[in-house]
């Protein structure tokens, strides 16, 4: 048994690329080593800026002999089929055993491969890893070919045991593995040699290297922490920054700054963000104002001076940022304070896509759709049309210039400087929300109009220009539009037709789409038909008068021109439009089914609710979808799905037999049996039961009701014979069961439940 | 920072920058005389990045970014600038060393600041050129852009360059202790005239930002623009032998024209004249003529081309 050690020691490895590159450091030399016939108890990943490092503990010293036997032709086959079983195993004749087998002597060959050590194994296997690297990017240099993610300098690789080390034969593009390294750059920077892992990691900290990323961001934590108590500060945590920094730094020393006076005034997410985002600084705040008061930086040395100049340094950096962001943040406010007319205007100079129109073509489509699903959520039109016409404004903003990722945080701060309602603000800031599966979920009314308003006009836009998402390729990031729309309306638990709704915001996108596809859209324009004009029409229907979408007092434009003009957009903006509806509604399901199935209902059950009539109501679909769930687990239920599904079987078999609808006519006069008798009294008392829960949406009420006629179902099938000679009793059972299938359908349609 | 080792003034920290390089080997060039947006469109750096010759400079570049011009205003923001430039090929295995080394020439001790290697890959698409490597942070502080090339005019670097380039007023402002980029002295302080950055160039930096802002004739440098890509493209077609029957292809002459066309770019974009959609055409533009120049002097003899 031998431990191995590796580390491939380089220039900086960018920090957010360390945490795959340890993973699959591990996983190509390990996954390596089994295939050649290693086994080994255990293996650990390390990586620092300059190292990546590789420990593999209880490794055999040689890959075991193997003996494969395989079965050659007849021994008086063809010398042709004999030659070529000598090629493929290797061997002579003279090695071959002939054997008896069922049809005569057939020759065998047993191939024995000798076991290797596990010296050369690692050898090849490390030089393969070295070359094939999955970085996500790498690069040459100096006059070599070799390929990594920024120099390599050097390799250490030693198989250690008790006797001592050794270091394994590897030499890839002139750089020979030995058994050294060096410490910190500036505070150890000579070389020394190592023996085994544990003499590795204890003489890199006395050279003044953490090896272990985790423990170097757990030492960052508690340096943060002990700075911050000192003076009653506590430290904004912040675990991305907390591993980028801890990718950046070997020995990390925290430091603490205090905010100059002057920069206070400014929103706590702008000193954030502009403090991690140029600096990699933490926040530290202070609980008596709580402001972000401070700042931490971590160094990558210790110094005579205990960090005074650095910190000196960093405190001046970030003077001059902040200088920068107040700059921009008056220059905002002053505009905010005038109306952000400017912004407005800008808005038409940014492309949002090029076959879509502009950032304020895509404002004035979903200021539109604020307004219509603002009463379904109970947001006022008024408020929701203004909040979405505010909302992009910040996009022409020097701040989010700066910082991107500041939009909307900004949006709500120029809107209340402007002196809007804060219902308003807000919705500028949590319209974009939710982003990601785990991303907070507005509630407001208005923010949740404009935030369902954005990503419905970016779903409708990208499929009314043909830009679905396919396979895996999905550029506008639809399916997390699609799951920002479905967790808007599960979590304010609106009810939203989407049937109804979407054929508003098809028909802009269409509209802007049509504009757009002419080279001379002014052309179209100049017909008297304005953008705003175009999106506020209600219908396009032929029989709509010309006067209700053109603007006739223009004299300039001749009729006739304005009727060509209507009649291709009539054509071109309907044009499929109802299918694109539905399949928006389908994509809009099938991420519903996706995350139903992440909250642990199935698939099968999901589409026997999808089945229903209502489905285009995604609060419906999944409050059916949750009850029909609950009532499944349940034995009742279980065999409930059972009788049902025989029952239409049977219906069917017969239905396609009879050439007939069995659906009306089944008296209790013609029951022969209690069975069949107390199934009439339970489908009489269940029928409004459902009825009656359906409508008012009690979908556990209507699972209860339909569960009561498991025993009455059970009881008929095993009593009853359905197919009897008498026709009249036939057809009465028949008419039945067709009553259990209409029951069953007002619920879900249980053919589809697998099971 | 107030130790007898640390400069005095702005010309003292590229008067050290020069002499640390000029012992390292590299040949001290002097700036090229046209408008340029980098020290990296010096022909120095460009062209002889490509091809198998070793080479080795360092230079002073004056560059202009007319989008960045502020008046004279903005403490760190100006239009005309100064970049040190030191190109090596192939990268010497110690060029981190080497570079380390240029920091402690002009008062930067490493063991006393915070100097690190953050991330930040290049890319020039009006060169056609990328590069990994990093941006240079002391205490915070971008002060250089180190990388290595790989590929330039759209031709992978073999062997691969090393490329340094120091923002030289933001880091003098640093090592001076400046906060002003206007207020730092450009000679001696103690000299018998001292003149401070501002005393040069605060009345430029208006002059020019009015005139990149305000001013500048859209459409003859629309005509400009033209004229250097019809003459760069003339160029590079003519004829490879001269009347003399001596073949002279004009690599360097055409891509003079790259460099004008760019900067006139430069200057329409800073006017607010390219719109979104057109800017990409305009930089594909030039990055064809940059490709077209690295294709012709690869044929060349300092382009490596064995005769």
């Amino acid at each position: 048994m031998a431990d191995l050690l590796i580390e491939l020691f380089s220039e900086e490895i960018p920090a957010r690329m360390q945490a795959r590159a340890r993973a699959d450091l591990k996983r190509v030399v390990t996954d390596g080593l089994v295939q050649a016939g290693l086994t080994y108890a255990s293996a650990g990943a390390f990586s620092t800026p300059r190292r990546l490092t590789l420990t593999v503990e209880g490794l055999n010293d040689h890959s075991p002999t193997t003996r494969e036997e395989r079965k050659g032709p007849r021994t008086d086959a063809p010398e042709k089929a004999l030659e070529g079983f000598l090629r493929s195993t290797g061997l002579t004749r003279d090695q071959l055993e002939a054997r008896d087998d069922k049809k005569g002597q057939v020759w065998f060959a047993t191939i024995t491969k000798e076991g290797r050590p596990a010296a050369d194994i690692v050898a090849e296997v490390l030089e393969d890893a070295i070359r094939n690297f999955p970085w996500p990017k790498s690069m040459r240099w100096g006059s070599g070919s070799l390929r990594w993610v920024r120099p390599l300098h050097s390799i250490l690789c030693i198989l250690s045991d008790e006797a001592g080390a050794t270091t394994v034969d590897l030499t890839v593009d002139g750089i020979t593995a030995g058994n050294t390294t060096r410490g910190h750059r500036f505070m150890a920077p000579d070389a020394f040699t190592v023996n085994n892992f544990d003499d590795y990691a204890t003489k890199l900290r006395r050279a003044r290297v953490m090896l272990d990323a985790e423990e170097r961001e757990a030492e960052i934590r508690q340096q943060c922490d002990n700075l911050t108590f000192a003076r009653g500060w506590t430290v904004v945590p912040d675990d991305g920054l907390l591993s980028e920094v801890a990718g950046l730094v070997e020995w990390p020393v925290a430091l603490m700054g205090v905010i100059e006076d002057r920069f206070l005034d400014l929103p706590p997410e702008v000193l954030q963000t502009s403090m991690k985002e140029h600096q990699k600084f933490f926040s530290t705040r202070n609980p008596k104002t709580g402001r972000i008061e401070g700042f931490i930086t971590v160094a990558n040395i210790e110094t005579p001076d205990d960090g005074a100049t650095i910190l000196a340094g960093n405190q001046r950096v970030l003077a001059a940022r902040l200088s920068d962001a107040a700059f921009f943040y008056e220059n905002d406010l002053r505009e905010a304070n005038s109306g952000m007319t400017a912004w407005a205007d800008g808005l038409n100079s940014v492309t949002f896509h090029n076959k879509l129109g502009s950032q304020s073509d895509r404002v004035a489509r979903i200021a539109a759709l604020a307004r219509e699903i603002a009463p379904l959520v109970g947001a006022d039109p008024d408020q929701a049309e203004q909040a979405a016409r505010l909302a992009k404004l910040d996009l022409r903003s020097a701040m989010v210039g700066e910082f991107p990722e500041l939009q909307g945080t900004m949006g709500r701060y120029y809107a209340l400087a402007a002196g809007h309602d804060a219902a308003i603000a807000e919705a500028a800031r949590d319209h974009y929300s939710p982003l990601g599966p785990s991303d907070e979920v507005p509630t407001a009314p208005v923010s949740v109009a404009v935030a369902l308003a954005d990503k419905l006009d970016t779903l409708t836009g990208f499929w009314a220009i043909d830009e679905k998402p396919t396979g895996s390729k999905d550029p506008f990031a639809l399916r997390r539009s699609a799951l920002g729309v479905l967790r808007l309306v599960l979590t304010s638990s609106k009810k939203v037709a989407f049937s109804s709704v979407l054929p508003h915001p098809f028909r802009r996108a269409e509209a802007d789409r049509f504009i757009n596809s002419f080279e001379d859209a002014p052309l179209i324009l100049g017909s008297g038909i304005s953008k705003p004009l175009l999106h506020s029409i209600e219908s396009w229907n032929a029989e709509e008068p010309l006067s209700s979408f053109v603007r006739m007092e223009d004299e300039n434009v001749p009729h006739n021109d304005r009727e060509r003009v209507v009649a291709q957009m009539r054509a071109d903006v309907l044009a499929g439009q109802p299918e694109k509806v539905r399949d928006l509604l389908s994509f809009l399901h099938d991420r519903l089914k996706v995350y139903l199935r992440d909250q642990g209902i199935r698939h099968d059950i999901i589409d026997a609710v999808l089945a229903q009539d209502g489905n285009d109501d995604l609060v419906q679909v999944v409050n059916r979808a949750t009850a029909l769930n609950a009532m499944l687990t349940t034995t009742d239920g279980q065999n409930l799905t059972q009788g049902l599904k025989r029952a239409s079987n049977i219906l069917t078999q017969a239905e396609e037999k009879d050439g007939v609808e069995y659906s009306y006519g089944a008296d209790v006069k013609f029951a022969e049996t209690d069975q069949e008798r107390d199934l009439f009294t339970a489908l009489d008392t269940a029928e409004p039961a459902i009825k009656a829960a359906m409508m008012s949406e009690d979908f556990p009420a209507a699972m209860a009701a339909i569960a009561a006629l498991r025993t009455p179902i059970d009881a008929f099938f095993e009593a009853v014979q359905v197919n009897t000679d008498s026709q009249i009793v036939r057809r009465n059972r028949l008419n039945l069961l067709s009553r259990i299938r209409e029951a069953g359908r007002q619920v879900a349609d249980f053919t589809r439940i697998e099971g | 920072m107030t130790s007898p080792n640390q400069p005095r003034s702005f010309q003292e920290i590229i008067l050290r920058l020069q002499t640390y390089w000029a012992t390292k080997g590299c040949a001290v060039l002097q700036p090229y005389d046209m408008e340029v947006g980098a020290g990296t469109f010096h022909p120095a750096t460009t062209l002889r990045a490509l091809g198998s010759k070793s080479w080795a400079a360092a230079y002073v570049q004056p560059s202009r970014r007319p989008t960045d011009g502020r008046y004279g205003e903005n403490p760190n923001r100006l239009q005309h600038y100064y970049q040190y430039q030191v190109i090596i090929k192939p990268s010497p295995p110690d060029l981190q060393e080497l570079y380390l080394g240029s920091l402690r020439a002009i008062g930067l001790d490493p063991m006393v600041h915070d100097v690190r290697f953050v991330e930040d890959d290049w890319e020039s698409p009006t060169l056609g050129a990328w590069g990994l490597g990093w941006e240079v942070w002391c205490d915070g502080m971008e002060v250089s852009q180190f990388t290595y090339f790989q590929q330039v005019g759209g031709h992978d670097c073999k062997p691969v360059s090393g490329e340094l380039t120091y923002g030289l007023e933001r880091l003098a402002m640093y090592v001076l202790g400046v906060e002003h980029v206007m207020d730092m002295p450009f000679n001696d302080p103690d000299s018998p005239t001292p003149l401070s950055y501002g005393d040069i160039f605060r009345q430029t930096e208006q002059e020019y930002s009015r005139w990149n802002f305000d001013q500048a004739d859209t459409e003859m440098l629309f005509q400009h623009f033209k004229d250097a890509e019809a003459e760069c493209a003339r160029i590079l077609g003519a004829a490879e032998t001269d009347s003399a029957g001596r073949r002279i292809p004009m690599a360097h002459p055409a891509y003079d024209q790259a460099i004008k066309a760019s900067h006139l770019f430069n200057l329409l974009d800073a006017r607010g004249v390219i719109s979104v959609t057109e800017r990409q055409a305009y930089i594909g533009r030039v990055r064809a003529l940059s490709k077209g120049c690295a294709d012709l002097f690869l044929t060349t003899d300092a382009g490596g081309a064995t005769a």
